[in-house]
């Protein structure tokens, strides 16, 4: 396996807005100068599915899929699909998810349930998780859609990129009204990642 | 340029730059967005959404007669649809180059089967060219075109879910303007009548010959030699797979499948130690290179079920005796609840399964949103074989089998104007006692809400006719044609159960549009009132997912219900089976609370 590979894994459900912070984070790795693929299964998703996608970055990256236990980092939009996504996360791999708690109706039946608190039952296993009250946070700075940004400044740190580059990555995907309200939220991240480092430390 | 693109764009921009001059498809998950993308983006190419893939087909290749580079792409069943006139335009040949699109979906995420349509080229005889990357989809395209050109044959794009659906960086070349060289007269080639048949069958097995030469010397099909004694004989994105396990092994990547360079294969198995054959679905290439005396294996190790990934190319390499471990994942997977695709909140579907289920009939089935109903809670649905199946089904299910219920067949609009017509008129003709439910919701909605000849736009954005179901149902020899309101559960329910009931063939044709496209429908919410809520769970039971349990109890422990009012539409239907009538309209409850 090439070494200087850098995958991460974007999981959530699908309407949350996981596509455009994978479109954001490629689009810095192109701005870098490296290769970068990325890939994602829509189709039924949009129904209320999982909705994952893969990104992979590094001097040159053949197949666009992440293996099992080789994601550097895992961004989740919602606490349960966190915990059911660990099986990709690697050795020392960082898990950043939203609180949000979206439970399927196949929950209501009788036959599933959804676990009390996935968060708490990930910290078990998994050393480095950041979660937060993602939804609240983005409602605060003027718009519940800001999520998908919100974490990644959580996880920008991470990346290894300069962060004027990721600013650029922004400026140039999303729409020029949403430009400033998402760079805010963008920094609200990066400033929330370093909080939960002191507190964790 | 480079762009940031996935296979499906890239095969957009690809007939850009190929001088494409029409584009015809029916939309089909993995292929919709090249269409969609060439519509959107490259208005200089005419493109347009035909009723079924068989049309779209026969549309391309008029347009090819005429003189012009032509795209038509579908799902991998789709080809089965345009088969005929698939099979027929290998002998007869192009007038421009003409590129068909399959769009195969191994590991079925949106499909009923996982067909490898590599082995309908070679069934035609016509070539075929599979890209491994974005950059590859799009410059195939133009290479497509010209081989089509030089050898007088449609030539297939093979694609899978894995490429169209991922985005690779590309460098965009120039576009040609199209244009279109007129059609020539040449009845001989072009009327397939059996004299002119026969003599195109020889011209057939004559352009083979020349293609198995280009074949053995195209560029397409590369040696990488990485001074390895391993040899790995790969195409599209199992090469991927290949190269992310073993980055260094020496390579012969097919990247112009039908026909294979057997001389190429058979130098490169000469010339290393060992030589496995890595590929996604069936063993194409292997069947082929066995039958020609290279014994190498592939399936032996490499499943045939599903998508390839890195791991499961890694399992195989290590059983093939080729690495030594494979890499495991650091945390067991979770058992968690699945979490399936659902019915959307407010969907005009909903009441009508409500219904058909209460009546307990026999339901064959069709594809689209609709076939969820099939997942639990609502269960309802007894058959899915394949677009327009519903409605011969319950023909000939009732004509063996007749159920003093009746018997019901549920399709949608798109569905019915792309197959369900001709049932519809075997119905009439055979005197079925059938009743066929078409769920109208004006889009076609499992694909991401296409346009289609109910809808009154076309894939350009042109205002056109919306065709009257009503009518043409009469017109087809139905009497009795009913339009119902899918959120009155009631009114629904009666129809059906009355139309079901009757002898000969009837339609029911529900009339509120899909709440999320081409605009999302957002009524006033409803929510329960705690107090009155009994905690009987009907209104969990028609799977809506802006309903779920409350953490309040009744008194014999049972879970209450709530409603998530960010995504409730206001349909109203769980109102209407609340037998304590405990859901109301938000506003109201500050009035009835007591
Ligand atoms: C031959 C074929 N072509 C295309 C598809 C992809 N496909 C599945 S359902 C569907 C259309 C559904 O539209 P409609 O019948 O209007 O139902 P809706 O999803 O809107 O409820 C399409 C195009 C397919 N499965 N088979």
């Amino acid at each position: 396996m090439n070494n200087d590979i850098k995958n991460v894994l974007i999981v959530g459900v699908g309407g949350q807005g996981v596509l455009l912070a994978s479109e954001v984070l490629s689009e810095t790795v192109m701005l870098a100068g490296l290769d970068v693929k990325k890939s994602e299964v829509h189709g039924m998703s949009q129904r209320g599915g999982v909705v994952t996608s893969h990104v992979k970055f590094g001097t040159k990256v053949y197949s666009p899929i992440i293996p099992y236990g080789q994601a550097d980092i895992i961004v989740s939009f919602e606490q349960a699909e966190a915990l059911r996504s660990i099986e990709w996360l690697k050795k020392n791999g960082l898990i950043a998810t939203s609180r949000t708690r979206l439970v399927p109706p196949i929950a209501s039946s009788g036959k599933f349930f959804y676990p009390d608190d996935p968060i708490a039952e990930l910290k078990t296993k998994v050393s480095r998780v950041i979660a937060l009250d993602a939804d609240k946070i983005a409602l605060e700075l003027g718009n519940s859609r800001l999520v998908n940004i919100l974490l990644l400044g959580v996880i920008s740190g991470e990346l290894g990129f300069d962060i004027t580059i990721l600013n650029d990555a922004i400026k140039a995907r999303v729409k020029p009204k949403f430009v400033d309200i998402n760079l805010l939220a963008f920094a609200k991240g990066q400033e929330l990642a370093k909080e939960s480092k002191t507190v964790s430390a | 340029m480079k762009n940031f693109l996935s296979g499906n764009e890239a095969v957009a921009r690809g007939a850009l730059e190929a001088g494409i001059r029409l584009a015809a498809a029916y939309p089909g998950t993995p292929s919709t967005e090249i269409l969609e993308n060439i519509a959107d983006k490259f208005p200089s190419i005419y493109s347009q959404w035909s009723p079924n893939e068989k049309v779209a087909f026969e549309v391309g290749i008029g347009a090819s007669l005429g003189g012009a580079r032509t795209l038509v792409t579908m799902k991998h069943v789709g080809l089965n649809v345009a088969a005929d006139p698939f099979m027929t335009f290998a002998y007869t040949g192009v007038g421009g180059g003409f590129v068909i699109v399959s769009a195969d979906d191994p590991e079925m995420h949106s499909s009923q089967n996982e067909q490898d349509n590599r082995f309908y080229a070679k069934f035609a005889q016509i070539p075929f060219l599979e890209p491994s990357d974005s950059q590859e989809s799009k410059d195939f395209v133009k290479l497509a075109c010209e081989i089509s050109e030089q050898f007088d044959t449609p030539v297939m794009l093979r694609m899978t879910t894995r490429i169209s659906h991922s985005k690779g960086i590309v460098q965009e070349g120039e576009p040609i303007e199209p244009s279109a060289a007129g059609f020539k007269r040449d009845m001989n080639k072009y009327v397939m009548i059996l004299s002119n048949a026969r003599k195109r069958h020889a011209v057939v097995a004559e352009r083979l010959e020349k293609l198995q030469k280009y074949s053995e010397e195209t560029e397409l099909n590369f040696v990488e030699d990485n001074g390895s004694d391993i040899g790995i004989i790969t195409g599209g994105i199992a090469y991927q797979y290949a190269k992310d396990n073993l980055p260094e092994a020496d390579y012969l990547k097919i990247g112009f499948g039908f026909p294979l360079p057997i001389n190429k294969i058979r130098k490169f198995v000469d010339t290393h130690k060992t030589t496995l054959i890595i590929e996604e679905l069936e063993p194409y290439y292997e069947e082929q290179i066995k039958a020609a005396g290279i014994n190498i294996e592939g399936k032996k190790y490499f499943s045939n079920l599903g998508e390839l990934s890195p791991y499961k190319v890694a399992l195989g390499l290590k059983e093939a005796g080729i690495i030594d471990k494979v890499a495991m994942a650091e945390f067991e997977p979770e058992q968690l609840f699945p979490r399936p695709p659902v019915l959307c909140p407010g969907c005009p579907h909903r009441a009508p399964f409500m219904a058909l289920k209460k009546l307990k009939v026999p339901v064959t089935g069709d594809i689209g949103c609709y076939t969820l109903a099939v997942l639990p809670p609502l269960n309802i649905m007894d058959t899915c074989i394949c677009m327009g199946a519903s409605i011969g089904n319950a023909i000939g299910m009732e004509k063996v089998n007749p159920d003093e219920n009746g018997t019901a067949a549920v399709i949608g609009d798109s569905t019915f104007l792309h197959s369900g017509i001709t049932g519809l008129l075997d119905a009439v003709y055979n005197k079925s006692n059938i009743t066929v439910v078409i769920l109208d919701n004006r889009i076609t909605a499992m694909t991401g809400g296409q346009h289609n000849p109910a809808t009154g736009q076309t894939l350009m954005g042109e205002k056109t006719k919306e065709v009257n179901l009503i009518e043409l149902c009469k017109a087809l020899g139905v009497e009795s044609v009913h339009e119902v309101d899918p959120y009155d559960y009631q009114a629904t329910l009666d129809v059906l159960k009355a139309e079901l009931k009757r002898p000969g063939p009837s339609v029911v044709i529900t009339n509120k549009p899909c709440v999320l496209m081409p605009k999302r429908i957002m009524g006033k919410p409803y929510e329960v009132i705690l107090d009155e809520c009994n905690g009987c769970s009907a209104c969990f039971r028609i799977g809506c997912p802006a309903i779920s349990t409350s953490t309040e109890l009744t008194k014999r422990n049972r879970p209450k219900a709530v409603i998530d009012p960010l995504l409730c539409t206001g349909c109203s239907v769980c109102a209407q089976i609340c037998k304590p009538e405990a859901i109301v309209l938000v506003e109201e409850s500050v009035v009835v609370g007591k």
